[in-house]
């Protein structure tokens, strides 16, 4: 069993269509959507705010703050229980160490940058997805950024390297590896790195180069979202 | 914007808002979409003016209550996203929260919205219950009455999912085009009042500024199915009358709205 075909018929470096807009959340002090296929977010950045309780405060430089959460009915299975659990815990915090090489929070001491991500759909990558859309949030909040953050998964069923697994994919019967990856535009240095599944050292290599194509694809509708947003006034 | 809370209070004596509205009138647009979450087995993002909430309805197969044999049953959970507001915390709901999902869940449980006999699958074993959960997305003042009609447009978009035969698994993959047993729809209409004014649909500001508020859910018959009074300054009778009327006049309007959307 090889496979050549994608079970939905994807190329094997095309991504799923993609959606985003800046400013969508009035309150927010940045904010953004981001639809990847069936995986949906919502990002909201808050601050740079006092940041409590006060011996988190650091004098020197701010604090990125990342909150992921997917909401009860956006599991493809049975209703989640609200309120997190370790995989969440876990995902905030790799958002934190893809995000923070970026940010130059030194002009806000004492200060968090709280961002919220809320997920009402999905259907795999939604850390990558929570990821692109708080980039595109913190951007649009004019944090200063010192490049911009464009994430995707890679990986390979069955012998085929591909780019944006979806579920059926990920549940493929036979050798998938998933690699979630996040990729700075510039650089194009990587923030997030991780995998399960297997895969051999020259599959992974080739994935990771398939990523900078793939990161790019999501760069340029970030870019789209937020030149869109500051058009508008 | 910082707001004197004086000037609403002032505005309010004189039939007057900051935002030139009419003490009866809600907040424009008023949008309602459906099929917003592919994985819920019905969903709605609800827009009034600024105010944005999103519901989800999840469906499971239970045991029924010992009390309620032949019975299926609801739940609904709100959720104040600390997306949704620069005050709002992380972590487990607050009383806030705790009181808006109790008083839509009393709206639909009590008018009896739901035929929960007809949620029985079989006697003593087995029904279907629904979990409705309502995240905000943006706060912009009057969550109750935006709650729960993003909960009602999500109950009115439900399908049952694919439940396979032989092992009685759900297949959430797949919907039936079978609806929920909808046999009324209640909807809650808060109104504030002000300096003795009686307003509906109020702003972030003008719910700082309150001094009571009454939740009234009414159906389509204007029967009343639950009722929930806020803030510290007493009500009259005659403004209880008055605040009744009201809620049910603007429950038929956003009805109205309501149903020409999912048209």
């Amino acid at each position: 069993m090889v496979y050549k075909k994608r079970l939905d018929e994807r190329k094997v470096d095309e991504l799923r269509p993609m959606e985003a807009k800046a400013g969508v959340i009035p309150n927010a002090d940045g904010s953004a959507y981001f639809k990847i296929g069936n995986t949906v977010c919502y990002a909201a950045v808050y601050g740079p705010r006092e940041l409590f309780p006060r011996f988190l405060q650091n004098p020197k430089k701010g604090l990125l703050r990342c909150h992921y959460s997917m909401m009860p009915f956006s599991g493809s299975g049975e209703r989640i229980r609200p309120g997190g659990n370790r995989r969440s815990q876990e995902i905030s915090m790799v958002m934190n160490s893809s995000l923070e090489p970026v940010m130059d929070l030194s002009a806000f001491p004492n200060s968090v940058v709280d961002v919220f991500v809320d997920l009402p759909q999905t259907d795999a990558g939604t850390r990558c997805a929570a990821i692109s859309a708080a980039a595109i949030a913190l951007a649009d909040a004019g944090i200063p950024m010192k490049d911009m953050v464009s994430s995707v998964a890679v990986g390979q069923v069955d012998g085929t390297v591909v780019a944006d697994l979806n579920y059926n994919e990920e549940a493929y019967l036979g050798i998938v590896s998933d690699i979630p990856v996040a990729m700075l535009h510039n650089t194009k240095e990587l923030t997030l790195l991780q995998m399960d599944g297997e895969i051999s050292k020259e599959d992974l290599i080739k994935a990771l180069e398939m990523a900078k194509i793939a990161t790019e694809r999501v760069y340029e509708v970030q870019k789209k979202a937020l030149k869109e947003r500051f058009s508008r006034e | 914007m910082i707001v004197n809370k004086e000037t609403i209070v002032q505005l309010a004596s004189v039939q007057k808002r900051l935002d030139n509205r009419t003490l009866t009138e809600y907040r424009t647009p008023i949008v309602i979409e459906t099929g917003i979450s592919w994985t819920a087995e019905g969903s709605a993002r609800v827009r009034i003016g600024d105010n944005i909430v999103i519901a989800g309805v999840k469906l499971s197969i239970e045991k029924p209550y010992n009390d309620t044999p032949d019975e299926g049953g609801i739940m609904v959970n709100a959720e104040l996203l600390p997306l949704s507001n620069p005050e709002f915390e992380t972590g487990p709901p607050g009383i806030k929260a705790v009181e808006l999902a109790r008083v839509v869940d009393r709206g639909i449980r009590e008018a009896k919205a739901i035929d929960m006999k007809k949620l029985c699958i079989i006697p003593g074993e087995k029904a279907w219950f629904i979990s409705i959960d309502i995240m905000t997305i943006n706060d912009a003042g009057n969550l109750f009455d935006t709650a729960g009609l993003a909960a009602l447009t999500a109950l009115k978009s439900a399908h049952f999912p694919v439940v396979d035969e032989s092992t009685g698994a759900i297949d959430y993959h797949q919907k039936t085009k079978v609806s929920l047993p909808l046999v009324k729809e209640p909807l809650p209409v808060t109104v504030y009042k002000i300096n003795g004014s009686l307003l509906v649909d109020p702003t972030l500001e003008e719910e700082r500024a309150y001094d009571a508020r009454l939740t009234v859910t009414t159906d389509d018959s204007k029967t009343v199915s639950a009722l929930q009074k806020g803030g510290t300054a007493p009500l009259t009778i005659d403004e209880v009358g008055r605040i009744v009327d009201l809620a049910s006049e603007k429950a038929k309007f956003l009805r109205e709205v309501l149903n020409k959307a999912l048209r």
